[in-house]
């Protein structure tokens, strides 16, 4: 054998190890800001981890929930870390989709993630997904159109006067609307906001028997105040508004107030595109006096799929996206500002937090007043906050979110949509074997 | 005797022929006109004039490499004509020049597929791409694309060969041509305008199948379907950043329309006036 020979063999050799050694990590995401900036940010892992790569898969959330469902449930083995939110990982952790993430390493202090966030994404005391970032909603309001309505919002206001304000506050010549609300049908959407609110009128959509409760008077009451609410002070068509629709009609000086994830108010305080940034407020969401507030909880979170091949590169990626060292990262390059919010304690502590962020104290409030183990003001023998955490919610969710948005559009009554929501979950209980 | 068509009823149908392209175009149109206006500007409602900002192309470009998921639409779609070709002129000519008493119940057969909504049967199909590891493979996708489009490929092969007076075959074969000889050197250049109007429908077809394309791949097989799909943001502005990524997706295959025009239509009027 020849010295060239040798070399050629070793240098081979070599190569070979080290391509053994390389392992490559697809991620499933979402396209919000938070989750780009984090891929734009992944050179300082890959330098950190020279024998990781990373694959981003970023698709539109309902195709990627589809997405991530399909290869989970049939175990395709596609992705080895997953976004995911704090609807799928109870449901997902107890059919054994998702690995416990018990190897985050130990400077990664788990304890410092939010209680409220972190009993949303346990299950038996077990930590099944990292939150990215969490959320709750508040009302975001306009302190000029308030102050010229002769009113001053309270920190933690109740329904009535929410109410009473946006009608002040309506002025049609004006093109300004008292209040923008979710409409757009949807178990993420429109009922997002409605089963929060449901829950603050003290309705529940099942008692403890599994028996739904549209037919109950605090549900009349919660869609009829919502109906004559947003006929009285909502924009026009607002039976196709979600998210991203209500935050153009607020950002250009449209609603007086608005009741939406906390995230929004990074995007209407931000001068660059809003036209209202300098006289934007945050207050509690409502209440009606009887405990519950109707706010929402939710994380996007990272989770490993019980099909992956590469768990412990997969809880490394993890375990830098959502420790407390990426906050720094994310602060050193683009601000404090960009952090990913409302996932750990330590954060809400940092007085540069706090100062870049005038929200940030009202964010982890309402974070805070969320409890997804007791979300409503009777028993239920369910967790989720603006949601029910059983499979059939997806489905069902969003054929109450079609009801409820017709009953906005004046398609059918207040009536009708309750009853029909009431068959439709009863039919949908009842195949699944939750009542006879 | 020749009907004498006057100037009004010329000036009538050509207004009512670029209204009703128009309104045809309208979509595509509105897209590009969307993705030279900011994120607020795309979402306060509708305007026709943009502001003409390139902001969104840039982001666009920014965030994710075009040439990669390019490329496997390139692939895909001209892999997936090329095969269901192979397939279908074989099977067309069988059953247009050979036909027998369930030809038109195999044809039948073959469409019904496609009324299937194919949700119906992912599970299945995705079970069976993982099990032959075929999970994001350009071949998996390549056969799946054929697979799909075969019926209309049949079907339009079909009825262009039928056309064509089986008396030309049969001098053929007196003349001493194989089977393989009489469908290359006969069947085929005859039925040019036909195959080539059917390649290019298929090949729209497969660039802008994304049920399929985007459940069945993640990384390395994902085409410009699967690029569209990732600019949708639940929470943020995304229309303006979504109508360049969709003007850039669509270009290609614009493009390759408006040159391909004549050919088209010509196939696709084949055989309509006898």
């Amino acid at each position: 054998m020849t010295f060239k020979t040798l070399i050629l063999s070793a240098c081979s050799t070599l190569a070979m190890a080290l391509a053994a050694q390389a392992e490559t990590l697809t991620i499933a995401t979402v396209n919000n800001g938070d989750m780009i900036r984090m891929q734009k940010l992944t050179d300082d892992f890959t330098a950190k981890n020279p024998d990781i790569q990373l694959n981003w898969v970023t698709l539109e959330e309902n195709v990627l929930r589809e997405r991530v469902t399909t290869d989970i449930a049939t175990k395709g083995g596609q992705y080895d870390v997953m976004t995911i939110g704090t609807y799928e990982v109870p449901i997902w952790a107890k059919q054994n989709w998702l690995l416990p993430l018990d190897n985050l390493g130990a400077d990664y202090d788990a304890a410092d993630i939010i209680p409220a966030i972190a009993g949303g994404l346990s299950v038996d005391g077990k930590l099944y997904a990292a939150p990215f970032y969490g959320e709750s909603s508040f009302i975001m309001y306009r302190t000029d159109l308030m102050e010229k309505a002769g009113l001053k919002m309270p920190d933690a206001p109740t329904w009535e006067f929410v109410a009473d304000a946006a009608r002040k506050m309506t002025d049609r010549a004006a093109d300004i609307n008292g209040i923008c609300l979710r409409g757009k049908a949807g178990w993420g959407e429109n009922m997002a906001f409605l089963t929060a609110t449901a829950n603050s009128f003290g309705a529940r959509w099942f008692d403890e028997k599994w028996a739904p409760q549209f037919d109950q008077p605090e549900w009349k009451t919660t869609l009829q105040f919502y109906v004559d609410l947003m006929k009285d002070a909502g924009p026009s068509g607002a039976s196709s508004n979600g998210f991203n629709e209500n935050l153009a009609l607020f950002q250009q000086g449209k609603c007086g107030m608005w009741i939406d994830a906390t995230v929004a108010a990074s995007f209407v305080s931000n001068p660059k595109d809003s036209t209202v940034a300098d006289k934007v407020g945050y207050a509690l969401a409502p209440d009606t006096g009887l405990g519950k507030r109707g706010n929402w909880l939710w994380a996007w979170s990272l989770g490993v799929p019980a099909g992956t091949q590469k768990a412990e590169a997969a809880q490394k990626f993890i375990a830098w996206a959502t420790g407390k060292g990426y906050a720094e990262l994310v602060a050193s390059k683009e601000g404090w500002a960009n952090v990913p919010p409302g996932t750990r304690s330590s954060l809400y502590a940092n007085p540069e937090y706090q100062k870049a962020a005038p929200f940030a104290k009202m964010t982890l409030d309402s974070i805070n007043a969320a409890d997804p183990t007791k979300p409503t003001v009777k028993p239920v023998p369910y967790t989720g906050v603006q949601f029910v955490a059983i499979p059939e919610f997806q489905g069902l969710g969003t054929t109450v979110g079609q009801l409820f948005s017709a009953a906005l559009a004046g398609q059918m009554s207040v009536d009708e949509a309750l009853k029909q929501a009431q068959d439709a979950a009863t039919a949908t209980m009842k195949e699944g074997g939750y009542i006879q | 005797m020749a009907r004498k068509v006057t100037t009004r009823h010329k000036v009538v149908a050509t207004v009512a022929a670029w209204a009703v392209a128009l309104i045809i175009f309208f979509p595509i149109l509105y897209t590009i006109i969307t993705s030279f206006k900011s994120e607020t500007e795309a979402i306060a409602g509708f305007k026709l004039i943009p502001s003409f900002t390139t902001e969104s192309y840039r982001e666009v470009q920014g965030q994710y490499n075009y040439f990669k998921p390019f490329m496997n639409s390139v692939i895909l779609s001209v892999g997936s004509t090329l095969l269901a070709l192979l397939i279908a002129v074989p099977a067309a000519w069988a059953m247009a020049f050979s036909p027998t008493k369930r030809t038109k119940d195999v044809l039948m057969w073959m469409l019904s597929t496609k009324m299937m909504p194919a949700v119906a049967v992912l599970f299945p199909m995705y079970i069976i791409f993982r099990d032959l590891g075929l999970l994001d493979s350009r071949i998996g996708l390549t056969v799946m694309l054929t697979m799909i489009n075969l019926p209309i490929v049949v079907w339009m092969l079909y009825t262009y060969f039928r056309e064509i007076p089986g008396e030309i075959l049969e001098a053929a074969r007196m003349d001493g041509a194989s089977l393989w000889n009489e469908i290359v050197y006969v069947l085929t250049p005859m039925a040019v305008p036909g195959i080539a109007s059917t390649m290019l429908l298929n090949i729209i077809l497969a660039w802008n199948e994304a049920f399929w394309t985007i459940r069945l791949t993640t990384t390395e097989a994902a085409p410009l379907t699967a690029f569209i799909s990732s600019f949708s943001s639940p929470q943020g502005l995304f229309w303006a950043k979504l109508s360049a990524a969709s003007t850039l997706a669509i270009a290609p295959i614009l493009i390759m329309g408006w040159f391909s025009q004549k050919q088209l239509v010509r196939g696709l009027t084949f055989g309509a006036v006898k």
